[in-house]
């Protein structure tokens, strides 16, 4: 993973502080040329992974970049599925199966509603997810997509549950048919790891707010840290800057700090912005390490 | 601990209980054999067909009722004569006659109840409160209570939030929460006016609620909810707050204070503008699903329970004093039966004499061109929308 990913939450009204700057943010970017052009921008200043939702819109991103592929040679994409309101939108429109059959992948369609319809029957929660899954790459095809994110409100859904089955057909499937990484957001890593160990999930990718004032991380910080410095996984901080509490450089200077740290993911609407995220991260990462 | 019922919310609690270190979640109950199933196979919980069997096999302190609206009342009746603490989901019951019940019967038996208005435990509403409490804001004289966001945005709906019969529509289900707020603020109007419950894609239900709640002093609060609104992404909850020595603008994310000059702020604040954010004033859960909010209300009913403390937040008879104002809200939308089928003004409930004479007025003003209005004929089957249809429409 590089040290540098580019979120998406600005480009979809998705503000943890205000819900005015939300607002705001979501007619900046209503049309998609506005979204590539800060794509473009992150990508020219080496910022090439989109670690995205699997929003409607961003099935327009993925082919904007299969249109141009010369333009964006290095452009990965971390897929977080499922994009949760899509869903629930869809379970009020049409009712479950409904919302079931309108996100099946269209390729082998028969073998999929039959894959969704045996697993249904028997009660076995194993088909329907390795189902859902390939419904919400579908807009990835032919991209690459190293490392597929099951989102936090899904993960913490499960973890509370006590689910933590899913977890490891998330992980087999992920790997297997998709020759990449499972990654888990959750807002409780250190509870989440502990579930991960049960069901032998190894060195899994996991994203999870880490930032100095401790915003958002239940357990405390502290147990956080504890984390970072024993626990084997690949960690990503999201919310470094906490929704804009903590100073750029204090922010950036902490995180950089702590150990074990693979990668942060952070989103920007400018390129003056996004520049001056990298340089700080290139320059606070490149003095704590050896 | 035990949950009954499976659906959305259901599923939500049993994530944030089970996830508490205090509780033991020991069962659940749902009518849908399925989810049972897949519950018991993968996560161990004990399974039931219903609240009763699993009262009686399993020793509960506590349960959580996240039924549909109108299996409410004889679940918690239930679960109170087995002698539980009850965490109920909003709204509480749906007739007046079983909120007054249950009411009495947790309170003869000692128990400890609360309803899920989670917003009042978003720091932001809470520090509102709390402002108010402390006359920072002079005396109110009007608020403006208003929710958004897209819940309903066609016209289909299998499930029973769009029963009418089984407590759906906008005003049960989704104005409640910041009406619940309004009570919250102001206590219980003595009256409410101009209510209309408008549909927009539901055929049993509403979609749309605005009233103002008249309380003492000419002091209003005016109520503005949609849930057919896909230009929010997600519920968007905003209670604004005039007084004679400030506002306040208070929504999940942030609470926005302007102090006149004539108040001594409170610690903490200064005259002029003041911003408090919710993330700054919330404490760390020890599990996070879906906002700080949820884990706070089960922390404090599990913390009640324990101590068998029967006051707090959101009991029965608070979430019971908001029904009433639901109740009302309703009669005043509904036209006066002598009047079904007629142009039929709703009149205002809880004051004899005043009618809302602008109704016709408000009707005939739409653009015809709308495009709400263009879409609400074709599913009446395309006749002419005039005035009666729409009275008849609304009513049913």
């Amino acid at each position: 993973m590089d040290r540098l990913l580019f979120g998406d939450n600005q480009f979809f009204g998705v503000n943890h502080m205000s819900e005015e700057r939300a607002r705001a943010q979501a007619m900046r970017f209503q049309d998609t040329s506005t979204i590539m052009g800060v794509l473009d921008a992150a990508y020219d200043e080496g910022v090439t992974t989109f670690m995205c939702t699997t929003h409607d819109r961003v099935a327009e991103i993925c082919e904007a970049v299969r249109q141009d592929r010369d333009r964006y040679a290095g452009m990965e994409f971390f897929p977080c599925m499922p994009y949760a309101h899509k869903y629930a939108n869809a379970m009020t429109e049409e009712g479950p199966i409904g919302a079931l059959r309108r996100f099946l992948p269209d390729e082998g369609f028969l073998n999929a509603a039959l894959r969704g319809g045996k697993s249904l029957a028997s009660k076995d929660i194993e088909g329907l997810t390795t189902l859902l899954v390939d419904a919400e790459m579908t807009m990835f095809r032919g991209l690459r997509t190293p490392v597929v994110f099951l989102q936090n409100v899904v993960v913490d859904l499960l973890l509370g549950l006590g689910f933590d089955a899913a977890f490891r057909i998330f992980a087999d499937h992920v790997r297997s048919r998709y020759a990449a990484e499972p990654g888990f957001i959750t807002m409780n890593l250190p509870m989440l790891l502990d579930a991960l160990d049960r069901v032998g999930v190894v060195d899994p990718v996991v994203c999870s707010n880490i930032n100095k004032i401790g915003f958002r991380m239940p357990g405390g910080i502290d147990a956080y840290q504890e984390a970072l410095r024993t626990r084997p996984f690949r960690a990503v901080a999201m919310s470094v800057f906490a929704s804009g509490a903590i100073p750029a450089d204090e922010a950036i200077e902490w995180v950089c700090a702590q150990p074990n740290i693979e990668s942060i993911v952070f989103g920007a609407s400018s390129r003056a912005h996004i520049a001056s995220t990298k340089a700080l991260v290139d320059r606070c990462w490149a003095a704590v390490t050896p | 601990m035990g949950i009954v019922g499976l659906g959305k919310m259901g599923l939500s609690h049993l994530s944030i209980f089970r996830a508490h270190p205090d509780v033991e979640l020991v069962g659940v109950c749902d009518t849908s054999g399925y989810a049972l199933d897949v519950l018991g196979k993968y996560t161990g919980v004990r399974t039931h067909k219903d609240l009763g069997a699993m009262a009686a096999s399993e020793s509960l302190d506590a349960v959580v009722i996240a039924t549909p609206t109108h299996l409410h009342a004889p679940m918690v009746g239930t679960a109170l004569e087995a002698g539980l603490h009850v965490f109920c989901e909003k709204p509480f019951t749906l007739a007046e006659e079983d909120g007054d019940r249950l009411v009495s019967l947790a309170a003869g038996r000692g128990l400890v109840t609360q309803v899920g208005y989670h917003n009042r435990f978003v720091a932001a509403f809470a520090e509102l409160k709390r402002l108010l409490d402390l006359g920072a804001l002079g005396g109110v004289t009007h608020v403006l209570a208003e929710a958004y966001g897209p819940v309903v945005l066609a016209p289909k709906g299998s499930t029973w939030r769009s029963r009418k019969s089984s407590g759906g529509g906008c005003l049960y289900d989704y104005a409640a929460h910041p009406i619940d707020l309004v009570q919250w603020y102001l206590g219980a109007p003595v009256s409410v006016s101009g209510s209309r419950l408008n549909t927009i894609f539901s055929s049993e239900t509403d979609d749309e609620v605005v009233s103002t709640l008249m309380y003492p002093d000419d002091v209003t609060a005016q109520v503005s909810v949609n849930w057919s609104d896909e230009s929010q992404r997600k519920m968007t909850t905003r209670i604004s707050v005039w007084g004679t020595r400030g506002r306040a603008v208070a929504d999940r994310q942030e609470l926005q204070v302007y102090l006149r000059d004539t108040t001594a702020p409170p610690a903490g604040y200064r005259h002029g503008w003041n911003v408090r954010y919710t993330t700054e004033l919330t404490e760390q859960p020890w599990f996070y699903l879906r906002g700080e909010e949820y884990s706070a209300q089960a922390a404090a009913f599990v913390e009640r329970a324990g101590r068998g403390q029967t006051e707090g937040l959101n009991s029965f008879e608070s979430a019971h004093a908001t029904d009433r104002i639901l109740a009302m809200i309703a009669a005043d939308a509904a036209p006066p039966a002598n009047a079904a089928g007629s142009a039929g003004a709703p009149g205002t409930v809880g004051v004899a004499g005043t009618s809302d004479a602008t109704r016709t007025a408000d009707v005939l003003l739409r653009d015809p061109a709308d495009g709400r209005r263009s879409r609400r004929a074709a599913f009446v089957g395309g006749s002419r929308r005039g005035r009666l249809p729409w009275a008849r429409r609304r009513s049913a």
